[in-house]
C-alpha cells in the first residue's frame, strides 16, 4: 500500500509539471493580458511620457514577460519549488497569503454542503430503489433530474427573488450586514456570516444532490437484484438488514469512490456561487483575478485545483481498497 | 359416467375453436400494453393488501397438515407473474408432497417452473410482480400444527427462512457476500435464529459446520472472503449456512450446475449423507436426470407450470407413463448403449401468457388420442405412488381430480 502511494505520488508530480506547462502556456498567450492593459492604462494617463508600446516593453521586463514561454515557465516552475508564488498581480500580496485569507471561507462552504448532500442523497437514492418504479421513485428522479439540469446562476436569481427580495430574509450578497456586524459579540458575528451562507449552501446542495441521489439508486438497484441479498433473505434476515447491512455495504464500495475523490474538492471554492453571493471565497479570488489575467494568482490557484484532483484520485483509489477486500493495490 | 361423455362433448369443441383462437401474442399495441399494465397495479395493489389482511390474523394461516408425515404439501398452488405482456402462469396449480426424511426430485425443463415453486415456498418472488394467487402450500412445524405459507406474514417467514426450510442456490460464485469474510456469514444465520447463543457457542457451531461440510482448514476460512474460495468451497459453505440450523426441509435449486462433474458428485454425497444425519428432507431442484436418478426418493416431473407425473424413483425410471417423461427417459445417454442421435422431443413448450385449454403437451405428443383435445388432463393414480396426468389412463386409473386455475380477472372482481 505504501509503496504503491509513493509511485501514484511520484507518477502525479509528473503529470502536475507537464498540466501546469499547458496552463502557464494558455495564460500567457491570452489576448489582452493583463500586462498589455497595465501598458494601455499607462499611456492613456494625463501626463503619460512614453507610448504604450514603449510602456509595454517596460512592463513585460518588470513581470518577467520577456523570456518566452519555456523560459518563463522554467522560471516559475524553479520559485514554485521552493515554495514562492510570487506575488498576485491584482491583489498586490503574496499569493499564498491571498490563498490563506480566504481558503477558509470556501472551506466552510463546502463542507456544510457536503454534509447535507450526502444526508439528503443517500437516503433518497436507497429510498428510490427500494420503490423502484414506484411514486417516491419518479418523484425523486424528476427532483434529481430537475437539479442536475438546474444552472446556478439561474437558481441563484430565483433563490435572491424569492429570498431576498421578496421575503427579504436574507442579504442579496456579502458575507457579513455591514450596517451591524462590528456591533455584534463574536457568537452574533458567527450568527451574521452563517445567515449569509444559506442561500449559497442552499444552491450547491440542490445541483449537486441529483447526481449523487441517481448514482446511489442505480448501484443500489444493480446489487438489490443480486444473488447474495436473495441469499441474505433466504437465510432468515430482516428485510432493513438486508437493506442496511447486506446492500448498502456494497452499495458503498462506489459511493465512498465518488466522495473520497470529492474529498479534496472541499478547498476548491464555488466559482460562480461565490461571485454571486459575494462570498469573499477563494473561488471568487481566482475569478476576479482571471478577469484580469493575473498569471501569478492564476497558476497558483490551478495548481491547487491540479494537486487536489491529482490526490483526490490517489485517495478514491486507496479506499476503494479499504473497502472493498476484492481490490488489492500493486 | 356422465363425466366421461361430457368430456367428449367439451374436446370436440375445443378443437373447433382451437383454430379460429389462436392469434399472435408477440405483437402487442400500446392499447393492450396500456391496459396490461393497469390491471397488473390494480390486481397487485389488491394481493398485496389482502396478503396484509390474512397475516394480521394467525388463524388465516395456521392450518394442519393432511397428513402428519409430510414436511411439506403443496396443494393446488399457482404463482403467476403480472408482467408487461400479460399475466404469466408460471406455476399453475400443482400439487406434491415432501414426505419426512426424505429426498424429492423436481425435474422439467428450463422455464417449466422448478425455481418459481421453491421460491413461493420461500417466499422469496420478486414481488409485487410476482404472486401466489391460489392454492395452499403447508409447512409441518412439528408441532402438530401446519402453516400456510401462502399467507404467511413476512416477519413470520423471516423466522421459517433459514430456520425450518432453507435453499442452497445454483450459483455459489455469486451466492455468498464479497464484503464479508465467510466466518461473519455463517455466523449470521445461526445467531439469528438462536438469539440465546453466546458469541462462542456461536463460532463453536460454525466451526463444527465447516468441517460437516468438508472444509479443512476451517480457521482460515472462517477468516476469508468469498473470493479467496473456488466454486466448490463455496458451494460447501452455501451448504454450511443452509444446514446451520438443522431445518426440515433443504432447497437444493440446482446446486450443482454450475460446478464441474467430480466436485459435482462430492456435492451431492455430501448433501445425502448430511440430509441423514440431521433428518432432514431435500427438495432438489433439477434437470440433470442422472442427478434425480442417484439421489431422489420421489420424482416429480414438471412440464410448462404444472406437474404431469410424480411417483418414486422407480416409478418414474422405470415405469414412466406421462409421454412426456416417456420422451425424457429416451433423450438420456445411456453407458453402453450405441444410438445415431439422441431422441428429442419435438415442438417446444408453449407460450406461458396464452396457455391453450388441453392438455399443454398435446401438440407435442405422439401418443394423443381424441379425448386430449378436451379439457387439461386430471391427476390420475395408477398404481399406490405413481400419479400421472395423462388421458391414455383415464379409462383404467382412478381419476383424483383436475388442477386449479385461478382466474384473474375474477379475483379482482370478487
Amino acid at each position: 500500500m505504501l509503496k504503491y502511494s509513493i509511485k501514484r505520488l511520484l507518477y502525479s508530480a509528473i503529470i502536475l509539471i507537464f498540466v501546469m506547462f499547458i496552463i502557464y502556456t494558455l495564460m500567457y498567450v491570452m489576448p489582452g493580458n493583463y500586462v498589455q492593459q497595465k501598458a494601455m492604462e499607462l499611456a492613456t494617463k494625463p501626463g503619460a511620457t512614453k507610448s504604450a508600446d514603449e510602456w509595454l516593453e517596460d512592463l513585460n521586463r518588470q513581470y518577467g514577460m520577456d523570456q518566452g514561454i519555456i523560459k518563463g515557465y522554467f522560471t516559475w516552475l524553479r520559485s514554485a519549488v521552493h515554495l514562492d508564488f510570487g506575488d498576485s498581480w491584482k491583489w498586490n500580496k503574496a499569493c499564498t497569503q491571498v490563498f490563506s485569507e480566504r481558503i477558509w471561507y470556501s472551506f466552510a462552504l463546502n463542507v456544510v454542503t457536503m454534509f447535507f448532500e450526502i444526508i439528503i442523497a443517500i437516503p433518497l437514492g436507497i429510498h428510490a430503489a427500494r420503490n423502484q418504479y414506484g411514486f417516491s421513485d419518479y418523484f425523486a428522479t424528476v427532483f434529481s433530474m430537475a437539479c442536475i439540469s438546474m444552472p446556478s446562476f439561474f437558481l441563484i436569481t430565483i433563490l435572491k427573488l424569492v429570498f431576498a427580495v421578496k421575503l427579504k430574509w436574507f442579504d442579496l450578497t456579502g458575507m457579513v450586514d455591514p450596517r451591524i456586524h462590528d456591533s455584534l459579540s463574536k457568537f452574533g458575528q458567527f450568527l451574521d456570516i452563517a445567515k449569509h451562507y444559506v442561500l449559497p449552501v442552499i444552491t450547491i446542495t440542490i445541483i449537486s444532490i441529483g447526481g449523487l441521489m441517481r448514482y446511489t439508486r442505480t448501484n443500489m438497484l444493480e446489487v438489490l437484484s443480486s444473488d447474495y441479498i436473495r441469499t441474505a433473505r433466504a437465510k432468515g434476515v430482516p428485510e432493513r438488514k438486508v437493506i442496511y447491512s447486506h446492500a448498502f455495504r456494497n452499495t458503498l464500495i462506489p459511493l465512498i469512490t465518488i466522495l473520497g475523490g470529492s474529498l479534496v474538492s472541499l478547498f476548491s471554492g464555488a466559482i460562480i456561487t461565490e461571485q454571486l453571493f459575494g462570498l469573499t471565497g477563494i473561488g471568487q479570488a481566482s475569478y476576479q483575478s482571471m478577469v484580469v489575467g493575473d498569471i501569478p494568482f492564476t497558476m497558483f490557484y490551478l495548481m491547487f485545483i491540479s494537486i487536489l484532483t491529482l490526490l483526490g484520485n490517489l485517495l478514491a483509489d486507496l479506499l476503494y481498497a479499504a473497502a472493498d477486500p476484492r481490490v488489492r493495490l500493486a | 359416467m356422465s363425466e366421461k361423455e361430457e368430456l367428449k362433448k367439451t374436446s370436440a369443441k375445443a378443437a373447433s375453436g382451437a383454430k379460429e383462437g389462436k392469434k399472435k401474442t408477440s405483437y402487442i399495441s400500446a392499447k393492450d400494453s396500456r391496459r396490461i399494465t393497469k390491471f397488473n397495479r390494480k390486481i397487485t395493489k389488491k394481493l398485496e393488501n389482502d396478503r396484509e389482511e390474512a397475516g394480521k390474523d394467525p388463524a388465516s394461516y395456521t392450518t394442519k397438515m393432511r397428513d402428519p408425515n409430510n414436511v411439506v404439501e403443496f396443494d393446488n398452488m399457482c404463482t403467476y407473474f403480472f408482467s408487461d405482456v400479460g399475466t404469466v402462469k408460471a406455476v399453475d396449480g400443482i400439487s406434491f408432497d415432501v414426505p419426512k426424511c426424505s429426498t424429492v426430485g423436481v425435474v422439467g425443463e428450463s422455464g417449466c417452473g422448478k425455481s418459481v415453486t421453491s421460491l413461493s415456498l420461500m417466499q422469496l418472488l420478486q414481488r409485487p410482480a410476482g404472486q401466489t394467487v391460489g392454492g395452499e402450500i403447508r409447512l409441518n412445524m412439528g408441532d402438530g400444527t401446519a402453516l400456510n405459507i401462502v399467507n404467511t406474514p413476512v416477519e413470520k417467514m423471516q423466522e421459517l427462512r433459514g430456520n425450518y426450510i432453507s435453499m442452497i442456490f445454483q450459483e455459489p460464485m455469486t451466492a455468498l457476500n464479497p464484503v464479508f469474510r465467510i466466518g461473519r456469514q455463517v455466523n449470521e444465520v445461526i445467531e439469528l435464529h438462536n438469539p440465546e447463543m453466546t458469541e462462542e457457542e456461536v463460532k463453536a457451531r460454525t466451526m463444527e459446520m465447516l468441517e460437516l461440510v468438508g472444509i479443512a482448514n476451517k480457521e482460515g476460512v472462517y477468516e476469508m472472503y468469498p473470493h479467496e474460495l473456488s466454486g466448490g468451497m463455496r458451494q460447501r459453505i452455501c451448504i454450511a449456512i443452509a444446514l446451520a440450523c438443522r431445518p426440515g426441509l433443504i432447497i437444493a435449486d440446482e446446486p450443482t450446475t454450475a460446478l464441474d462433474v467430480t466436485i459435482q458428485a462430492q456435492i451431492l454425497d455430501l448433501l445425502q449423507n448430511l440430509k441423514d444425519k440431521i433428518n432432514s428432507s431435500i427438495m432438489l431442484i433439477t434437470h440433470d436426470l442422472g442427478v434425480v436418478a442417484g439421489m431422489a426418493d420421489y420424482v416429480v416431473v414438471m412440464y410448462a407450470g404444472r406437474v404431469i407425473e410424480k411417483g418414486t424413483a422407480d416409478d418414474i425410471f422405470h415405469h414412466p407413463a406421462h409421454p412426456y417423461t416417456i420422451g425424457l427417459m429416451k433423450s438420456k445417454p445411456v453407458v453402453g448403449k450405441k444410438v445415431d442421435a439422441l431422441y428429442n422431443i419435438p415442438g417446444s413448450v408453449p407460450n406461458p401468457v396464452d396457455m391453450p385449454n388441453y392438455c399443454y403437451f398435446r401438440d407435442r405428443c405422439e401418443m394423443h388420442c381424441e379425448h386430449c383435445s378436451g379439457k387439461y388432463p386430471p391427476e390420475i393414480r395408477i398404481s399406490d405412488t405413481h400419479v400421472v396426468s395423462c388421458y391414455r389412463f383415464f379409462e383404467t386409473g382412478e381419476v383424483l381430480g383436475y388442477p386449479k386455475t385461478v382466474d384473474v380477472e375474477g379475483l379482482l372482481n370478487g
